[in-house]
Protein backbone atom coordinates (compact mmCIF):
# COMPACT_ATOMS: atom_id res chain seq x y z
CA UNK A 1 0.00 0.00 0.00
CA UNK A 2 1.26 3.52 -0.78
CA UNK A 3 2.99 5.36 2.04
CA UNK A 4 2.97 9.10 2.63
CA UNK A 5 4.92 11.54 4.77
CA UNK A 6 2.80 14.03 6.67
CA UNK A 7 4.97 16.80 8.13
CA UNK A 8 3.80 19.49 10.54
CA UNK A 9 5.16 23.01 10.17
CA UNK A 10 5.73 25.44 13.05
CA UNK A 11 7.14 28.90 13.50
CA UNK A 12 10.90 28.58 13.82
CA UNK A 13 11.06 29.65 17.45
CA UNK A 14 8.81 27.20 19.19
CA UNK A 15 9.49 25.95 22.69
CA UNK A 16 8.75 22.41 23.76
CA UNK A 17 6.62 23.03 26.84
CA UNK A 18 3.75 20.71 27.64
CA UNK A 19 2.30 23.00 30.31
CA UNK A 20 1.13 25.86 28.06
CA UNK A 21 -2.63 26.10 27.37
CA UNK A 22 -1.96 25.46 23.66
CA UNK A 23 0.01 22.30 24.41
CA UNK A 24 -2.63 21.18 26.93
CA UNK A 25 -5.25 21.44 24.22
CA UNK A 26 -3.30 20.22 21.19
CA UNK A 27 -1.56 17.30 22.97
CA UNK A 28 -4.76 15.31 23.59
CA UNK A 29 -6.05 16.16 20.08
CA UNK A 30 -2.92 14.69 18.52
CA UNK A 31 -3.10 11.70 20.88
CA UNK A 32 -6.66 10.96 19.77
CA UNK A 33 -5.64 11.34 16.12
CA UNK A 34 -2.73 8.91 16.61
CA UNK A 35 -5.13 6.38 18.14
CA UNK A 36 -7.38 6.67 15.09
CA UNK A 37 -4.43 6.14 12.74
CA UNK A 38 -3.52 2.98 14.65
CA UNK A 39 -7.07 1.70 14.75
CA UNK A 40 -7.32 2.10 10.97
CA UNK A 41 -3.94 0.37 10.43
CA UNK A 42 -2.73 3.56 8.76
CA UNK A 43 0.01 4.29 11.34
CA UNK A 44 3.61 3.51 10.33
CA UNK A 45 5.55 5.98 12.46
CA UNK A 46 5.24 9.43 13.92
CA UNK A 47 7.07 11.81 16.25
CA UNK A 48 7.41 15.40 17.36
CA UNK A 49 10.81 17.04 16.85
CA UNK A 50 12.94 19.27 19.04
CA UNK A 51 13.13 22.86 17.66
CA UNK A 52 15.05 23.49 14.43
CA UNK A 53 17.86 25.22 16.39
CA UNK A 54 18.84 21.75 17.65
CA UNK A 55 19.65 20.56 14.11
CA UNK A 56 23.08 19.98 12.55
CA UNK A 57 23.72 19.90 8.79
CA UNK A 58 26.43 17.63 7.32
CA UNK A 59 27.81 17.92 3.81
CA UNK A 60 30.35 15.81 1.96
CA UNK A 61 33.61 17.79 1.80
CA UNK A 62 36.40 16.06 -0.07
CA UNK A 63 37.60 13.14 2.02
CA UNK A 64 35.68 14.11 5.11
CA UNK A 65 32.50 15.90 5.97
CA UNK A 66 31.67 19.47 6.96
CA UNK A 67 29.30 20.20 9.80
CA UNK A 68 27.29 23.36 10.37
CA UNK A 69 25.03 24.35 13.20
CA UNK A 70 21.32 24.91 12.60
CA UNK A 71 18.65 23.68 10.20
CA UNK A 72 19.32 23.17 6.48
CA UNK A 73 16.97 25.90 5.29
CA UNK A 74 16.86 29.28 7.02
CA UNK A 75 13.12 29.75 6.74
CA UNK A 76 10.54 31.28 9.03
CA UNK A 77 8.75 27.95 9.40
CA UNK A 78 10.41 24.65 10.18
CA UNK A 79 9.27 21.04 10.40
CA UNK A 80 8.11 20.35 13.93
CA UNK A 81 6.99 16.76 13.61
CA UNK A 82 5.90 14.12 11.15
CA UNK A 83 4.01 10.93 10.50
CA UNK A 84 4.52 8.18 8.00
CA UNK A 85 1.16 6.70 7.09
CA UNK A 86 -0.22 4.03 4.79
CA UNK A 87 -3.26 4.88 2.68
CA UNK A 88 -4.86 3.20 -0.33
CA UNK A 89 -4.84 6.39 -2.43
CA UNK A 90 -4.30 10.14 -2.42
CA UNK A 91 -7.89 10.85 -1.45
CA UNK A 92 -7.62 8.74 1.71
CA UNK A 93 -4.22 10.28 2.49
CA UNK A 94 -5.64 13.81 2.07
CA UNK A 95 -8.39 12.85 4.50
CA UNK A 96 -5.79 11.89 7.12
CA UNK A 97 -3.72 15.01 6.40
CA UNK A 98 -6.74 17.24 6.90
CA UNK A 99 -7.44 15.61 10.26
CA UNK A 100 -3.75 15.89 11.20
CA UNK A 101 -3.86 19.60 10.41
CA UNK A 102 -7.01 20.00 12.53
CA UNK A 103 -5.46 18.05 15.44
CA UNK A 104 -2.20 20.02 15.59
CA UNK A 105 -3.80 23.33 14.54
CA UNK A 106 -1.18 24.06 11.92
CA UNK A 107 -0.19 23.47 8.32
CA UNK A 108 0.58 19.89 7.28
CA UNK A 109 2.45 18.92 4.12
CA UNK A 110 1.49 15.63 2.48
CA UNK A 111 4.07 13.95 0.27
CA UNK A 112 4.09 10.48 -1.25
CA UNK A 113 6.97 8.08 -0.65
CA UNK A 114 8.76 6.67 -3.70
CA UNK A 115 7.36 3.31 -4.75
CA UNK A 116 9.38 0.28 -3.80
CA UNK A 117 11.54 -1.11 -6.59
CA UNK B 1 -15.79 11.65 -45.56
CA UNK B 2 -13.86 14.87 -45.15
CA UNK B 3 -11.61 16.39 -42.48
CA UNK B 4 -14.53 18.20 -40.87
CA UNK B 5 -16.15 14.91 -40.03
CA UNK B 6 -12.99 13.50 -38.52
CA UNK B 7 -12.49 16.73 -36.60
CA UNK B 8 -16.07 16.58 -35.32
CA UNK B 9 -15.63 12.97 -34.18
CA UNK B 10 -12.36 13.95 -32.51
CA UNK B 11 -13.95 16.81 -30.58
CA UNK B 12 -16.91 14.70 -29.51
CA UNK B 13 -15.15 11.46 -28.70
CA UNK B 14 -11.56 12.15 -27.68
CA UNK B 15 -12.32 12.91 -24.03
CA UNK B 16 -14.61 9.92 -23.69
CA UNK B 17 -12.10 7.55 -25.33
CA UNK B 18 -9.18 8.88 -23.27
CA UNK B 19 -11.24 8.52 -20.10
CA UNK B 20 -11.99 4.87 -20.81
CA UNK B 21 -8.42 4.06 -21.87
CA UNK B 22 -7.04 5.56 -18.64
CA UNK B 23 -9.20 3.13 -16.68
CA UNK B 24 -8.26 0.21 -18.90
CA UNK B 25 -4.53 0.97 -19.09
CA UNK B 26 -4.12 2.45 -15.62
CA UNK B 27 -1.94 5.25 -17.00
CA UNK B 28 -2.78 8.69 -18.35
CA UNK B 29 0.29 8.84 -20.60
CA UNK B 30 -0.32 5.41 -22.14
CA UNK B 31 -3.96 6.33 -22.73
CA UNK B 32 -3.06 9.62 -24.45
CA UNK B 33 -0.59 7.86 -26.75
CA UNK B 34 -3.01 5.05 -27.59
CA UNK B 35 -5.90 7.40 -28.40
CA UNK B 36 -3.65 9.62 -30.54
CA UNK B 37 -2.48 6.53 -32.44
CA UNK B 38 -6.06 5.36 -33.00
CA UNK B 39 -7.06 8.75 -34.41
CA UNK B 40 -4.01 8.70 -36.70
CA UNK B 41 -5.16 5.31 -38.03
CA UNK B 42 -8.69 6.66 -38.44
CA UNK B 43 -7.33 9.61 -40.45
CA UNK B 44 -5.76 7.09 -42.84
CA UNK B 45 -8.60 4.60 -43.06
CA UNK B 46 -11.86 6.50 -42.74
CA UNK B 47 -11.44 8.43 -46.02
CA UNK B 48 -11.48 4.99 -47.71
CA UNK B 49 -13.86 2.98 -45.53
CA UNK B 50 -16.15 5.79 -44.38
CA UNK B 51 -16.82 6.62 -40.73
CA UNK B 52 -17.85 3.49 -38.81
CA UNK B 53 -21.35 3.46 -37.26
CA UNK B 54 -19.93 3.84 -33.73
CA UNK B 55 -16.80 5.97 -34.24
CA UNK B 56 -16.12 6.38 -30.51
CA UNK B 57 -16.30 2.62 -29.98
CA UNK B 58 -14.02 2.09 -32.96
CA UNK B 59 -11.43 4.51 -31.60
CA UNK B 60 -11.60 3.00 -28.11
CA UNK B 61 -11.23 -0.56 -29.36
CA UNK B 62 -8.44 0.36 -31.79
CA UNK B 63 -6.60 2.34 -29.13
CA UNK B 64 -6.87 -0.57 -26.72
CA UNK B 65 -5.64 -3.11 -29.29
CA UNK B 66 -2.73 -0.88 -30.24
CA UNK B 67 -1.85 -0.41 -26.60
CA UNK B 68 -1.85 -4.19 -26.06
CA UNK B 69 0.41 -4.66 -29.10
CA UNK B 70 2.80 -2.06 -27.86
CA UNK B 71 2.79 -3.40 -24.31
CA UNK B 72 3.61 -6.88 -25.61
CA UNK B 73 6.45 -5.46 -27.69
CA UNK B 74 7.90 -3.37 -24.91
CA UNK B 75 6.86 -5.25 -21.77
CA UNK B 76 10.04 -4.40 -19.91
CA UNK B 77 9.00 -1.47 -17.79
CA UNK B 78 7.03 -1.87 -14.62
CA UNK B 79 4.03 0.24 -15.55
CA UNK B 80 3.71 -1.66 -18.79
CA UNK B 81 3.75 -4.99 -16.97
CA UNK B 82 1.11 -3.58 -14.71
CA UNK B 83 -1.01 -2.38 -17.63
CA UNK B 84 -0.56 -5.67 -19.50
CA UNK B 85 -1.79 -7.66 -16.53
CA UNK B 86 -4.77 -5.35 -16.22
CA UNK B 87 -5.65 -5.86 -19.85
CA UNK B 88 -5.64 -9.64 -19.66
CA UNK B 89 -8.48 -9.49 -17.16
CA UNK B 90 -10.34 -6.86 -19.10
CA UNK B 91 -12.95 -7.82 -21.60
CA UNK B 92 -13.90 -4.65 -23.34
CA UNK B 93 -15.67 -4.94 -26.66
CA UNK B 94 -18.07 -2.04 -27.21
CA UNK B 95 -19.35 -3.48 -30.47
CA UNK B 96 -19.84 -6.99 -29.12
CA UNK B 97 -23.49 -7.71 -29.92
CA UNK B 98 -23.41 -11.12 -28.25
CA UNK B 99 -23.59 -9.56 -24.78
CA UNK B 100 -26.90 -9.69 -23.00
CA UNK B 101 -28.66 -6.39 -22.56
CA UNK B 102 -27.98 -6.07 -18.81
CA UNK B 103 -24.26 -6.48 -19.28
CA UNK B 104 -24.36 -3.93 -22.06
CA UNK B 105 -26.13 -1.45 -19.80
CA UNK B 106 -23.46 -2.01 -17.16
CA UNK B 107 -20.81 -1.41 -19.77
CA UNK B 108 -22.43 1.82 -20.90
CA UNK B 109 -22.65 2.98 -17.25
CA UNK B 110 -18.99 2.22 -16.65
CA UNK B 111 -17.95 4.08 -19.77
CA UNK B 112 -20.15 7.07 -18.90
CA UNK B 113 -18.59 7.10 -15.43
CA UNK B 114 -15.15 7.17 -17.04
CA UNK B 115 -15.75 10.76 -18.14
CA UNK B 116 -16.76 11.73 -14.62
CA UNK B 117 -13.69 9.98 -13.21
CA UNK B 118 -11.48 11.91 -15.61
CA UNK B 119 -13.21 15.18 -14.80
CA UNK B 120 -12.64 14.70 -11.08
CA UNK B 121 -9.04 13.62 -11.74
CA UNK B 122 -8.29 16.69 -13.87
CA UNK B 123 -9.93 18.91 -11.25
CA UNK B 124 -8.10 17.29 -8.33
CA UNK B 125 -7.88 19.74 -5.44
CA UNK B 126 -4.22 18.77 -4.95
CA UNK B 127 -3.46 20.52 -8.29
CA UNK B 128 -3.09 24.27 -8.84
CA UNK B 129 -5.96 25.92 -10.80
CA UNK B 130 -3.83 26.57 -13.90
CA UNK B 131 -2.83 22.90 -13.96
CA UNK B 132 -6.47 21.82 -13.53
CA UNK B 133 -7.50 24.01 -16.46
CA UNK B 134 -4.69 22.77 -18.72
CA UNK B 135 -5.37 19.11 -17.88
CA UNK B 136 -9.09 19.47 -18.60
CA UNK B 137 -8.47 21.11 -21.95
CA UNK B 138 -5.83 18.56 -22.92
CA UNK B 139 -7.40 15.30 -21.74
CA UNK B 140 -11.15 15.96 -21.92
CA UNK B 141 -11.18 18.55 -24.69
CA UNK B 142 -8.36 17.05 -26.74
CA UNK B 143 -6.81 20.50 -27.29
CA UNK B 144 -3.18 20.37 -28.37
CA UNK B 145 -0.50 22.08 -26.29
CA UNK B 146 -0.03 24.98 -28.79
CA UNK B 147 -3.79 25.67 -28.74
CA UNK B 148 -3.82 25.84 -24.93
CA UNK B 149 -0.71 28.02 -24.95
CA UNK B 150 -2.27 30.47 -27.43
CA UNK B 151 -5.49 30.66 -25.46
CA UNK B 152 -3.68 31.66 -22.27
CA UNK B 153 -0.84 33.65 -23.88
CA UNK B 154 1.67 31.34 -22.23
CA UNK B 155 4.75 29.74 -23.79
CA UNK B 156 4.11 26.27 -25.21
CA UNK B 157 6.98 24.87 -23.16
CA UNK B 158 5.38 26.21 -19.99
CA UNK B 159 2.05 24.53 -20.77
CA UNK B 160 3.81 21.27 -21.68
CA UNK B 161 5.72 21.36 -18.41
CA UNK B 162 2.56 22.19 -16.45
CA UNK B 163 0.85 19.14 -17.95
CA UNK B 164 3.81 16.82 -17.31
CA UNK B 165 4.09 17.97 -13.69
CA UNK B 166 0.38 17.66 -13.03
CA UNK B 167 0.22 14.13 -14.45
CA UNK B 168 3.34 13.13 -12.53
CA UNK B 169 1.93 14.52 -9.30
CA UNK B 170 -1.30 12.60 -9.71
CA UNK B 171 0.62 9.41 -10.53
CA UNK B 172 3.23 9.71 -7.75
CA UNK B 173 0.52 10.47 -5.23
CA UNK B 174 -1.60 7.48 -6.27
CA UNK B 175 -4.61 9.68 -7.04
CA UNK B 176 -7.58 7.36 -7.43
CA UNK B 177 -9.48 7.12 -10.70
CA UNK B 178 -12.89 7.17 -9.11
CA UNK B 179 -15.92 9.37 -8.61
CA UNK B 180 -15.50 10.83 -5.09
CA UNK B 181 -17.30 9.28 -2.16
CA UNK B 182 -20.54 11.05 -1.14
CA UNK B 183 -18.85 12.69 1.88
CA UNK B 184 -16.30 14.39 -0.39
CA UNK B 185 -18.52 14.93 -3.40
CA UNK B 186 -19.76 18.47 -2.61
CA UNK B 187 -16.23 19.87 -2.18
CA UNK B 188 -14.86 18.00 -5.17
CA UNK B 189 -17.79 18.99 -7.38
CA UNK B 190 -17.27 22.61 -6.38
CA UNK B 191 -13.72 22.42 -7.77
CA UNK B 192 -14.98 20.90 -11.05
CA UNK B 193 -17.54 23.69 -11.43
CA UNK B 194 -14.96 26.39 -10.67
CA UNK B 195 -12.56 24.99 -13.25
CA UNK B 196 -15.25 24.91 -15.94
CA UNK B 197 -16.27 28.47 -15.01
CA UNK B 198 -12.63 29.56 -15.20
CA UNK B 199 -12.24 28.11 -18.70
CA UNK B 200 -15.42 29.93 -19.76
CA UNK B 201 -14.30 33.23 -18.24
CA UNK B 202 -10.96 33.03 -20.06
CA UNK B 203 -12.80 32.48 -23.32
CA UNK B 204 -15.24 35.29 -22.56
CA UNK B 205 -12.62 37.98 -21.90
CA UNK B 206 -12.66 39.47 -25.36
CA UNK B 207 -9.73 41.17 -27.00
CA UNK B 208 -6.69 39.41 -25.61
CA UNK B 209 -5.29 36.33 -27.25
CA UNK B 210 -6.40 34.64 -30.43
CA UNK B 211 -10.16 35.21 -30.86
CA UNK B 212 -10.76 31.85 -32.51
CA UNK B 213 -8.89 29.97 -29.81
CA UNK B 214 -10.88 31.84 -27.18
CA UNK B 215 -14.11 30.73 -28.84
CA UNK B 216 -12.78 27.18 -28.46
CA UNK B 217 -12.57 27.75 -24.72
CA UNK B 218 -16.20 28.88 -24.56
CA UNK B 219 -17.32 25.88 -26.59
CA UNK B 220 -15.21 23.54 -24.50
CA UNK B 221 -16.46 24.92 -21.17
CA UNK B 222 -20.08 24.55 -22.29
CA UNK B 223 -19.39 21.06 -23.62
CA UNK B 224 -17.81 20.01 -20.30
CA UNK B 225 -20.78 21.40 -18.38
CA UNK B 226 -23.20 19.55 -20.66
CA UNK B 227 -21.36 16.28 -20.01
CA UNK B 228 -21.39 16.96 -16.27
CA UNK B 229 -25.12 17.76 -16.23
CA UNK B 230 -25.86 14.66 -18.28
CA UNK B 231 -23.90 12.49 -15.83
CA UNK B 232 -24.96 14.29 -12.62
CA UNK B 233 -28.46 15.59 -13.40
CA UNK B 234 -29.31 15.89 -9.69
CA UNK B 235 -26.70 18.57 -8.96
CA UNK B 236 -28.53 21.93 -9.27
CA UNK B 237 -25.32 23.97 -9.22
CA UNK B 238 -24.01 22.03 -12.23
CA UNK B 239 -27.25 22.83 -14.07
CA UNK B 240 -26.96 26.43 -12.85
CA UNK B 241 -23.45 26.77 -14.25
CA UNK B 242 -24.53 25.37 -17.61
CA UNK B 243 -27.50 27.76 -17.68
CA UNK B 244 -25.28 30.72 -16.79
CA UNK B 245 -22.78 29.92 -19.55
CA UNK B 246 -25.46 29.25 -22.16
CA UNK B 247 -27.26 32.53 -21.38
CA UNK B 248 -23.98 34.48 -21.38
CA UNK B 249 -22.86 32.90 -24.62
CA UNK B 250 -26.24 33.75 -26.18
CA UNK B 251 -25.22 37.42 -26.03
CA UNK B 252 -21.86 36.87 -27.73
CA UNK B 253 -22.99 38.00 -31.24
CA UNK B 254 -24.01 41.39 -29.78
CA UNK B 255 -21.11 41.82 -27.35
CA UNK B 256 -18.45 42.99 -29.78
CA UNK B 257 -19.12 45.66 -32.44
CA UNK B 258 -17.95 45.09 -36.05
CA UNK B 259 -14.91 47.31 -35.33
CA UNK B 260 -13.93 45.02 -32.45
CA UNK B 261 -14.97 47.38 -29.65
CA UNK B 262 -16.95 46.15 -26.64
CA UNK B 263 -20.69 46.83 -26.44
CA UNK B 264 -22.23 47.20 -22.98
CA UNK B 265 -25.23 45.07 -22.11
CA UNK B 266 -27.48 48.17 -22.13
CA UNK B 267 -26.36 49.11 -25.64
CA UNK B 268 -26.46 45.66 -27.23
CA UNK B 269 -28.68 44.93 -30.23
CA UNK B 270 -30.84 42.29 -28.57
CA UNK B 271 -32.15 40.98 -31.87
CA UNK B 272 -28.66 39.53 -32.35
CA UNK B 273 -28.88 37.43 -29.20
CA UNK B 274 -29.11 33.69 -29.87
CA UNK B 275 -32.76 32.79 -29.26
CA UNK B 276 -32.20 29.04 -29.14
CA UNK B 277 -29.53 29.36 -26.44
CA UNK B 278 -31.73 31.74 -24.44
CA UNK B 279 -34.63 29.27 -24.59
CA UNK B 280 -32.32 26.48 -23.44
CA UNK B 281 -30.92 28.67 -20.66
CA UNK B 282 -34.39 29.58 -19.41
CA UNK B 283 -35.44 25.93 -19.31
CA UNK B 284 -32.30 25.04 -17.36
CA UNK B 285 -32.80 27.89 -14.87
CA UNK B 286 -36.38 26.80 -14.23
CA UNK B 287 -35.28 23.18 -13.83
CA UNK B 288 -32.60 23.91 -11.23
CA UNK B 289 -34.50 26.56 -9.24
CA UNK B 290 -37.41 24.12 -8.89
CA UNK B 291 -35.15 22.03 -6.65
CA UNK B 292 -35.07 24.90 -4.18
CA UNK B 293 -31.39 24.51 -3.29
CA UNK B 294 -30.16 27.89 -4.54
CA UNK B 295 -26.43 28.30 -5.04
CA UNK B 296 -24.17 30.97 -6.54
CA UNK B 297 -24.24 29.63 -10.11
CA UNK B 298 -28.02 29.21 -10.09
CA UNK B 299 -28.53 32.76 -8.83
CA UNK B 300 -26.15 34.20 -11.44
CA UNK B 301 -27.99 32.19 -14.09
CA UNK B 302 -31.31 33.57 -12.81
CA UNK B 303 -29.90 37.11 -13.13
CA UNK B 304 -28.78 36.37 -16.70
CA UNK B 305 -32.26 34.97 -17.39
CA UNK B 306 -33.93 38.18 -16.18
CA UNK B 307 -31.70 40.18 -18.55
CA UNK B 308 -32.54 37.80 -21.38
CA UNK B 309 -36.26 38.27 -20.66
CA UNK B 310 -36.14 42.00 -21.38
CA UNK B 311 -36.85 42.91 -24.99
CA UNK B 312 -35.08 46.25 -24.44
CA UNK B 313 -32.62 47.43 -21.78
CA UNK B 314 -35.31 49.77 -20.38
CA UNK B 315 -37.69 46.84 -19.91
CA UNK B 316 -35.26 45.08 -17.52
CA UNK B 317 -36.83 44.04 -14.21
CA UNK B 318 -34.16 45.67 -12.01
CA UNK B 319 -35.99 45.04 -8.74
CA UNK B 320 -35.79 41.31 -9.39
CA UNK B 321 -32.13 41.59 -10.32
CA UNK B 322 -31.29 43.52 -7.14
CA UNK B 323 -33.21 40.93 -5.08
CA UNK B 324 -31.21 38.12 -6.73
CA UNK B 325 -27.92 39.96 -6.07
CA UNK B 326 -28.97 40.37 -2.43
CA UNK B 327 -29.41 36.60 -2.19
CA UNK B 328 -26.14 36.01 -4.01
CA UNK B 329 -24.27 38.36 -1.66
CA UNK B 330 -25.48 36.34 1.32
CA UNK B 331 -23.93 33.19 -0.18
CA UNK B 332 -20.91 34.91 -1.69
CA UNK B 333 -19.95 38.19 0.00
CA UNK B 334 -17.23 39.07 -2.52
CA UNK B 335 -16.23 42.40 -4.13
CA UNK B 336 -17.37 41.01 -7.50
CA UNK B 337 -20.91 40.47 -6.27
CA UNK B 338 -20.98 43.74 -4.29
CA UNK B 339 -19.98 45.85 -7.29
CA UNK B 340 -22.34 44.04 -9.68
CA UNK B 341 -25.16 44.60 -7.21
CA UNK B 342 -24.38 48.34 -7.09
CA UNK B 343 -24.72 48.52 -10.89
CA UNK B 344 -28.23 47.08 -10.57
CA UNK B 345 -29.06 49.44 -7.68
CA UNK B 346 -28.13 52.39 -9.92
CA UNK B 347 -30.73 51.28 -12.44
CA UNK B 348 -33.39 50.69 -9.79
CA UNK B 349 -32.86 53.63 -7.40
CA UNK B 350 -30.56 55.99 -9.33
CA UNK B 351 -26.83 56.81 -9.24
CA UNK B 352 -26.86 58.61 -5.88
CA UNK B 353 -28.12 55.55 -3.97
CA UNK B 354 -25.68 53.34 -5.87
CA UNK B 355 -22.74 55.60 -5.03
CA UNK B 356 -23.77 55.55 -1.36
CA UNK B 357 -23.81 51.73 -1.45
CA UNK B 358 -20.46 51.71 -3.21
CA UNK B 359 -18.91 54.06 -0.65
CA UNK B 360 -20.17 51.84 2.16
CA UNK B 361 -18.03 48.94 0.88
CA UNK B 362 -14.60 48.22 2.33
CA UNK B 363 -12.30 50.18 0.00
CA UNK B 364 -9.16 48.44 1.20
CA UNK B 365 -10.25 45.21 -0.41
CA UNK B 366 -11.54 46.91 -3.56
CA UNK B 367 -8.78 49.33 -4.46
CA UNK B 368 -7.04 47.00 -6.92
CA UNK B 369 -10.28 45.52 -8.29
CA UNK B 370 -10.78 47.19 -11.68
CA UNK B 371 -14.62 47.07 -11.78
CA UNK B 372 -14.72 49.16 -8.59
CA UNK B 373 -13.20 52.38 -10.01
CA UNK B 374 -14.80 51.60 -13.41
CA UNK B 375 -18.25 51.48 -11.80
CA UNK B 376 -17.58 54.62 -9.74
CA UNK B 377 -16.39 56.37 -12.91
CA UNK B 378 -19.63 55.42 -14.63
CA UNK B 379 -21.86 56.51 -11.72
CA UNK B 380 -20.18 59.81 -10.74
CA UNK B 381 -21.02 61.85 -13.88
CA UNK B 382 -24.56 60.47 -13.80
CA UNK B 383 -24.80 61.95 -10.29
CA UNK B 384 -23.39 65.26 -11.61
CA UNK B 385 -19.88 64.73 -10.20
CA UNK B 386 -17.75 65.03 -13.34
CA UNK B 387 -14.45 66.08 -11.83
CA UNK B 388 -14.36 63.09 -9.46
CA UNK B 389 -15.23 60.82 -12.38
CA UNK B 390 -12.00 61.65 -14.20
CA UNK B 391 -9.87 60.46 -11.28
CA UNK B 392 -11.93 57.26 -11.11
CA UNK B 393 -11.45 56.68 -14.87
CA UNK B 394 -7.70 57.16 -14.48
CA UNK B 395 -7.61 54.65 -11.64
CA UNK B 396 -9.68 52.16 -13.70
CA UNK B 397 -7.43 52.63 -16.74
CA UNK B 398 -4.35 52.04 -14.61
CA UNK B 399 -5.81 48.63 -13.71
CA UNK B 400 -6.90 47.64 -17.25
CA UNK B 401 -4.61 45.71 -19.60
CA UNK B 402 -7.19 44.36 -22.07
CA UNK B 403 -6.95 46.69 -25.14
CA UNK B 404 -10.67 46.48 -25.99
CA UNK B 405 -11.64 47.49 -22.46
CA UNK B 406 -9.01 50.26 -22.43
CA UNK B 407 -10.47 51.75 -25.58
CA UNK B 408 -13.96 51.61 -24.10
CA UNK B 409 -12.87 53.35 -20.88
CA UNK B 410 -10.86 56.00 -22.75
CA UNK B 411 -13.93 56.90 -24.82
CA UNK B 412 -16.15 56.98 -21.75
CA UNK B 413 -13.65 59.20 -19.97
CA UNK B 414 -13.63 61.66 -22.89
CA UNK B 415 -17.42 61.69 -22.92
CA UNK B 416 -17.62 62.32 -19.16
CA UNK B 417 -15.48 65.45 -19.56
CA UNK B 418 -18.22 67.21 -21.47
CA UNK B 419 -21.88 67.56 -20.51
CA UNK B 420 -24.05 65.12 -22.44
CA UNK B 421 -26.07 66.73 -25.19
Amino acid sequence: MPQYLMSVWHDEEYVVDFTTPDAQRIGPQVGAFNAELEKADAWVFGAGLQPASSATVLRPAGAGVSMTDGPYAETKEQMGGFWVIEAPDLEAALDWAQRASDACEGPVELRPMQDEG
Amino acid sequence: MNDDNLAAVYRREVGRCTATLIRVLGSVDLAEDAVAEAFAIAAERWPVTGIPPNPGGWITTTARNRAIDRLRRESTRNDRHHAASRLQGDDMEPDDSSRDLGALDDFVDVVADDQLRLMFLCCHPALAPDAQVALNLRLLGGLEVPEIARAFLVEEAAIAQRLVRAKRKLRDNHASYAVPRPAQLPDRLHVVLSVIALIFTEGHTAGSGDALVRTNLLTEAIRLARVLVELMPDEPEAVGLLALMVLTDARRPARVAPDGSMVRLADQDRSRWDGALIAEGHALVRACLRRNQPGPFQLQAAIAAVHADAATADATDWSQIVALYDQLYVLQPTPVVAVSRVVAVAELHGPADALADLDALDKGRLDAYQPYPATRADLLPRAGLRASALAAYDRALALTTNPVERRFLTEQRARATFPRT
